[in-house]
């Protein structure tokens, strides 16, 4: 069996930034493994501890830079690695969910996995719809937002619980093969081990251009344009204590009692 | 002249308050264009939901009885030959847990570009959306250069419809295609217990990720005990197992109006204010001026936990 989880090095701002044009100007930006997809490769990587003779393969879309970030991923026992790039994509603001769908679903015919473990969302543009836009592509069954995975191999089924508003939880069974959108605290992440890491310097990242992958230059053309990128205005009313820490919370201790906290 | 067709929500036999605010949003953006608005209502008590949702603003509602519950196989197929149909503009769903199982798949289908989690929508011929980007650390317009799209709203943005009105209702013929679903929904579970309801407590101390470390737990615990508050948290402290399932606020959590709710290192995303934006008087202390729980705060402290917080306890001893 094979396993295919897609990961993606996200950017994080910092608190203070500048954009630049219709981006975060560079040096304002931290980047790291999606956290969503952290769980997805552990939940993936179980999967091959527990099933015999699975290889687990990871696939991202992005530039050489993230092939650190994929290397976590390789040292906590994801067998190698497929990573999607190319010069058309460099100028590209927004890759909008077809133009991802695209491209795995041209590394999915190139594998053949036969489950595909997803984040349920990257925390930069957080558009959450990767995962069941490429199932539909692919024509795999699907549930996205899981939070707990149970494996039937021999009865081509995964028994998932989705996780819905509310604290309500939605059993439902999902014939294979299909995309999972893993959802955080569905497992506990595992650290790398130093073997891990070392061994990761050896395994495989495959760099495939959109050439390699059959394809060509339209499919990441979007017809989605980022026309704008700005700082929110804040919408805060709030008073705000001023001063150093202990004046702070001394001017918060004094509205506390006011509401009547602490006064028992 | 732009036509909406926006799919509405349930779940075990109630109507979710976004399939409201869908309605808003959806005569906004058919405003004076002269075109109609249709609301999807698939599966359940489908007359019943019809009849809640004749509102003004909406022209037709078409049924598809087809099921009790929701699942996704099912609403593409329904989705996708009402779009066949109806030749809507625009595809209007909840950027939900079940808008974002059905969504993607519709767009996918149809060869539609999709827009999630909208903020904003305008529409002066071609339609701009507002999203959020970065952990709504920056804003965003995207403009849609097609003459169609799938667009899922933020749930609470928009205002959920009241007015009456008298929209036709149609029973939408539909021939199901049982081979093509392959998921079934066998049950729902109320997930908690535990020996605390957060949901009780007048007073709420709430964790976030900028605590850092599980020892340093016990220093909002002991605020909590000193104020003699419960303690609550964001996700990211339950995921890491650092607090039980039970004292997440949130979403996928509870949701909570305490009379005051203290949050301690918590940014402040969307899915954590749908859960404590009910709260009397909020109170944020956090060492980034811009972080967004912020905006909805009474009170702010712009600092660092570990300086204020033992100052705040020792004022209560
Ligand atoms: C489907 C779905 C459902 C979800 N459901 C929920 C839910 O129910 N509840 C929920 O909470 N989240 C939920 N989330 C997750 C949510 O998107 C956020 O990831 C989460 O709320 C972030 O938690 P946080 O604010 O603690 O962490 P972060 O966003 O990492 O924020 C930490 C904050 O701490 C501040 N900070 C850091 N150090 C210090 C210091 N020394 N002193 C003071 N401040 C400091 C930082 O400035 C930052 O603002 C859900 C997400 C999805 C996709």
């Amino acid at each position: 069996m094979k396993v295919l989880v897609t990961v993606k090095e996200v950017a994080e701002v910092e608190e203070d930034f500048q954009l630049d044009g219709l981006r975060v100007a560079e040096q304002y930006l931290d980047y790291d493994l999606n956290e969503w997809d952290e769980y997805a490769v552990e939940a993936a990587v179980q999967i091959a501890e527990e099933n015999d003779d699975v290889e687990v393969v990871s696939a991202t879309i992005g530039p050489e830079r993230s092939e650190e970030t994929i290397r976590m991923a390789l040292a906590k026992g994801v067998d190698r690695a497929v990573r999607v790039w190319d010069d058309a994509l460099d100028d590209v603001d927004l890759l909008d969910v077809g133009a991802k769908t695209r491209l795995l679903s041209a590394v999915v015919e190139e594998e053949d996995p036969d489950l595909v473990l997803t984040g349920v969302q990257a925390n930069d543009d957080s558009f959450g719809a990767t995962g069941v836009s490429l199932a539909s592509a692919i024509d795999f069954e699907w549930a996205a937002v899981v939070n707990d995975l149970d494996l039937d191999v021999d009865g081509a089924v995964a028994n998932v619980r989705r996780e819905l508003e509310g604290g309500v939880e939605e059993l439902t069974e999902v014939d294979l093969p299909a995309v999972l959108t893993i959802q955080t605290g569905i497992n506990e992440p595992r650290y790398a081990s130093l073997r891990g890491i070392r061994q990761a310097q050896s395994k495989e990242i495959k760099p495939m251009t959109l050439s390699d992958l059959g394809l060509d230059g339209s499919a990441v053309e979007s017809d989605l344009v980022l026309t704008d990128v700005y700082e929110p205005e804040t919408e805060s009313d709030a008073t705000y204590f001023e001063g150093d820490a202990g004046t702070q919370a001394a001017e918060l201790a004094t509205v506390l009692r006011e509401k009547g906290v602490g006064s028992q | 002249m732009s036509d909406v067709l926006a799919i509405t929500e349930h779940r075990r036999g109630d109507l979710r308050d976004v399939s409201f605010e869908l309605v808003t949003a959806g005569a906004d953006l058919v405003g004076d264009t002269g075109g109609d608005l249709h609301l999807a209502v698939i599966g359940g008590d489908v007359d019943g939901f019809a009849e809640a949702l004749s509102l003004d603003g909406v022209d037709t509602i078409h049924t598809v009885s087809e099921g009790d519950e929701f699942n996704h196989d099912v609403y593409v197929q329904a989705i996708t030959a009402l779009y066949e149909e109806l030749d809507p503009t625009y595809i209007l769903a909840g950027n939900t847990v079940n808008g974002l199982d059905y969504a993607p798949a519709v767009a996918e289908a149809l060869d539609l570009p999709l827009v999630t989690d909208a903020v904003g929508l305008q529409n002066d011929g071609t339609l701009e959306v507002t999203r959020e980007m970065y952990a709504s650390k920056v804003e965003s317009t995207v403009e849609v250069d097609a003459d169609r799209a799938v667009v899922t709203i933020r749930p609470s943005e928009w205002d959920a419809a009241e007015a009456a009105g008298e929209p036709a209702v149609e029973a939408f013929d539909f021939t199901l295609d049982e081979s093509r679903v392959r998921s079934r929904v066998t049950g729902f579970e109320e997930v908690g217990g535990g020996d605390v309801d957060i949901s009780e407590a007048d007073v709420l101390v709430s964790v976030g990720r900028g605590i850092e470390e599980e020892e340093n737990i016990e220093l909002v615990q002991n605020l909590a005990d000193a104020l003699g508050a419960t303690l609550s948290s964001s996700r990211p402290i339950v995921d890491n197992g650092w607090l039980p399932k039970d004292r997440q606020v949130g979403q996928s959590g509870k949701v909570v109006t305490p009379k005051v709710y203290l949050a301690v290192g918590i940014s402040g995303a969307v899915q954590h204010v749908a859960g404590m934006k009910g709260a009397e008087t909020i109170i944020a202390i956090n060492t980034d001026p811009d972080a967004p729980i912020f905006d909805i705060a009474d009170y702010g402290i712009v600092g660092d936990l570990f300086d204020v917080v033992p100052e705040l306890i020792e004022r209560f001893e």
